[in-house]
């Protein structure tokens, strides 16, 4: 008889290290193992606040972090929380991204993070890393030395503008760096803001490139029970976090609804205004 | 082999997806339903919306599983627009409504009823809400709530889902058949607790919640037993069943149908599939035909 081996209850791990990212955005180490792929996320708890669904943004055989971005109430304690404090983690959770070469990845603000195990695994991929301004920029000396092209919404650092401008250009051909030769980009992979996920969907449909986008909804499990996540028939916690193109087509909520804590469908807007 | 009359809905096989898994929407109704499910029951509403529990909402391992989730939900009438109907879906939908005052029930089920689903299950019975009164407890008010629900159903078979956080469910159950109720869904989860002892808390935001999974199945079987001795309107049994013989041993209590919830947890969605195909094997092994041979053996 087949049998069931589960444990899905947090543990409790001791940040070993932290690390400013950018404004407001740190990365919170811990010295275990976790057995995770590139796309994948933690149920992050912090005892008497909240629990919350996070990217495993670093990963080595002992060693793993999440990235976050002080935005809500949780995310605000969180950045208090130093070295040596605890949290209650769970998972891996969700699906990964396919493992592809000639890849361009289209990172917007913390979405980074989802990306950054991906971008670590992948030979030679080009990054397009944007945020609204210069501090809020991450990554830029992990990633040093990759072909990465920065773009900033108000042109404090790098292309003043979107990523989704730098995105139609590098699948039109056209070179950034001319010491480097870019091959055929075959496959986009993009995690942030969903109107740029949306965007840069389009953007891969007219080029007729795959694309893997990293979405995100309310959670509440993070295992596939509770509902809370649906978008159209999937459930992004055990369905996704990462969804394909064919996949995204059919998705009329993408880009459009999504539901809040209650399970009332509202449009993106709404959603991110009140969770 | 499996199909199923239960108050005459056809049912292509016993098992039921029960109240608060997944069921949120009309596509992942239709997902359950192509997974194999005999009839799918939505998570609870009533009369507003609500947000529910902070998280954690839910966590388990091998054999427990424990949920707070606070009957979050969009309420009736933002539901009475999103569903439009239940009447036209690949399998029997049931409704699970709720309300804080009796009055309330009777209203969430009149609205309910106008989306003519299959059947309308009243959850007086979860185990971390406050509702006010204990209409879990007080054989009194599962009879107000019981009356208020069926006034206001039509033709619609309802069902009261009782806890097994009492002292006496049959006297519960007996009550709810006296005011009208067609059918029983027992049981809601043990109210129960878990501590990080590194964190020195409750995981469970709301602290409080309810025990569920293979740790459930045995009180469960002994309320259906309990409540098939007691009543003669059908039962479905709800509680730990997670295989084929949970199923099987669910019947020989005197289940008519099976609900299963905490099973998607331990074996995916497809658990209904699974769990069918494992009772026609164990049918076809032991040579019974039909439940119906089987149902309430136990008591002879």
């Amino acid at each position: 008889m087949e049998q069931c081996c589960k444990v899905d209850i947090p543990v409790m791990m001791e940040i070993t290290k932290v690390v400013q990212e950018a404004k407001g955005i740190k990365s919170f180490f811990f010295n275990e193992k976790m057995e995770s792929h590139p796309g994948q996320f933690i149920m992050v708890w912090l005892p008497g606040v909240d629990e919350k669904p996070m990217a495993v943004s670093y990963w080595s055989k002992n060693e793993f972090a999440f990235t976050s971005q002080a935005i809500g109430r949780f995310t605000k304690t969180l950045e208090k929380i130093k070295k040596c404090g605890k949290l209650g983690i769970r998972g891996p959770y969700g699906n990964s991204f396919s493992i592809k070469e000639n890849a361009c990845v289209v990172g917007g603000g913390v979405g980074m993070a989802s990306l950054a195990t991906l971008i670590d695994t992948l030979k030679k991929p080009i990054i397009i890393n944007g945020s609204r301004n210069k501090e809020q920029l991450l990554y830029l000396k992990r990633f040093k030395g990759k072909s990465m092209i920065a773009t900033t919404d108000d042109g404090t650092y790098g292309r003043k503008g979107y990523t989704t401008d730098v995105l139609e250009e590098v699948l039109n051909g056209k070179k950034f760096n001319e010491s480097e030769f870019f091959s055929k980009i075959k496959i986009v992979y993009t995690c942030g803001p969903e109107i740029m996920m949306k965007k840069v969907l389009e953007i891969c449909n007219k080029h007729n490139v795959e694309c893997e986008a990293s979405l995100e909804r309310y959670m509440g499990c993070g295992f596939g029970i509770c509902g809370k996540c649906m978008i159209n028939n999937k459930i992004v916690c055990i369905d996704g976090p990462i969804f394909n193109s064919k996949q995204l087509n059919k998705m009329t909520e993408f880009g459009n609804f999504a539901r809040l804590k209650s399970g009332r469908k509202v449009s993106l807007k709404e959603y991110h205004s009140r969770i | 082999m499996l199909q199923t009359s239960l108050c005459s809905i056809k049912l292509s096989n016993p098992t039921i997806l029960a109240s608060g898994i997944l069921g949120v929407t009309k596509e992942s109704i239709d997902r359950m339903g192509k997974n194999g499910a005999g009839a799918v029951t939505l998570k609870s509403l009533c009369h507003e919306e609500r947000l529910g529990f902070d998280n954690p909402i839910m966590f388990g391992c091998d054999d427990i599983f424990l949920n707070a989730v606070g009957l979050p939900g969009q309420g009736i009438d933002s539901a009475v627009k999103d569903f439009e109907r239940l009447d036209n879906l690949t399998v029997p939908v049931i409704a699970s409504i709720y309300g804080y005052k009796i009055k309330q029930f009777g209203e969430v089920a009149k609205k309910m009823a106008s989306l003519n689903p299959a059947m309308i299950e009243v959850n007086v019975s979860c185990p971390h809400m406050d509702y006010g009164k204990p209409y879990y407890a007080d054989s009194e008010l599962i009879d107000g709530v019981t009356r208020a629900v069926k006034a206001n159903s039509g033709k619609i078979p309802v069902s009261i889902k009782l806890s097994p956080n009492v002292y006496d469910i049959k006297e519960l159950a007996h009550s709810a058949e006296r005011a009208g109720a067609d059918a029983i869904t027992a049981i809601n989860t043990v109210s129960g607790m878990m501590i990080d002892i590194d964190a020195r808390k409750p995981v469970l935001s709301n602290k409080i919640g309810g025990v569920s999974g293979p740790a459930l199945k045995p009180i469960a079987v002994r309320c259906v037993y309990e409540i098939y001795e007691t009543v003669k309107i059908p039962i479905i049994g709800t509680g730990g069943v997670t295989y084929g013989k949970d199923a099987i041993e669910m019947t020989m209590a005197g289940a008519t149908a099976v609900g299963i919830g905490t099973g998607v947890y331990y074996r995916g969605i497809d658990v209904f599939k699974k769990v069918s195909d494992e009772m026609i094997k164990w049918m076809k092994k032991n040579k019974v035909k039909s439940l119906e041979d089987i149902r309430g053996c136990a008591h002879k």
